[in-house]
């Protein structure tokens, strides 16, 4: 699955460390996300979609 | 007034912490109640009891050790412990069976399992962090 949170996360200058503690997961599952290597669940996505004010079909794509 | 959330990242490192010193303490009664009572029945009871309340305390902490990871880290234990636990069931019965049919020549013992287990497990951490690196 594709998705859009690096460039996301660089529009609100957030570092990976920063982006993970405010979604409480650990710094590593973001960059696995960010890497298209792991699928979040729908409640870390939905977390994920409130925190930068989008949809979540907005950020996530099916490849 | 609002408690102030601990960050994930400090409480899995906390609860890592408590399941390694669990895990010390269990392996420590374990060597007491194997080599440091010989010859006092009583005592080597006591010990193995200890051993065994020890034991549950690792498990419990294994659990809080679990549940205090996020995601991606439970299924990259998912994937070890599975690994491990088949490999243990696979390795484990043919194990038996060649000591069984005589085969091999020395006995198929608990430890070699549990060996087997743990050096399994450690090396399916490994793996999976890496991928998902």
């Amino acid at each position: 699955m594709k998705n859009k949170i690096k460039v996301l996360r660089a529009e609100h200058e957030l570092t990976q460390e920063q982006l993970a503690v405010k979604v409480e997961v650990s710094r590593q599952t973001i960059n696995a996300i960010e890497k298209g290597k792991f699928d979040p669940s729908l409640p870390l996505a939905f977390k994920i979609s409130r925190l930068f004010n989008k949809s979540i079909e907005e950020i996530f794509q099916n490849e | 007034m609002k408690e102030k959330k601990e960050p994930r990242v400090e409480v899995a490192r906390k609860n890592t912490l408590h399941l390694a010193l669990w895990t010390g303490a269990w392996v420590i009664t374990l060597a007491i109640s194997t080599f440091g009572t010989k010859g006092n029945d009583a005592l080597t009871i006591i010990a193995i009891l200890v051993n065994f309340i020890v034991g549950i305390g690792m498990i419990l902490a294994n659990i809080r050790h679990l549940k205090g990871l996020d995601e991606l880290q439970r299924k990259i234990q998912l994937e070890a412990f599975g690994i491990a636990l088949g490999l243990a069931v696979v390795a484990g019965i043919s194990f038996s069976s060649l000591d069984q049919t005589n085969i091999i020549s020395y006995n198929a013992e608990i430890s070699h399992l549990v060996i087997l287990i743990g050096v399994t497990y450690m090396a399916g951490v490994l793996i999976g962090n890496s991928r998902y690196r």
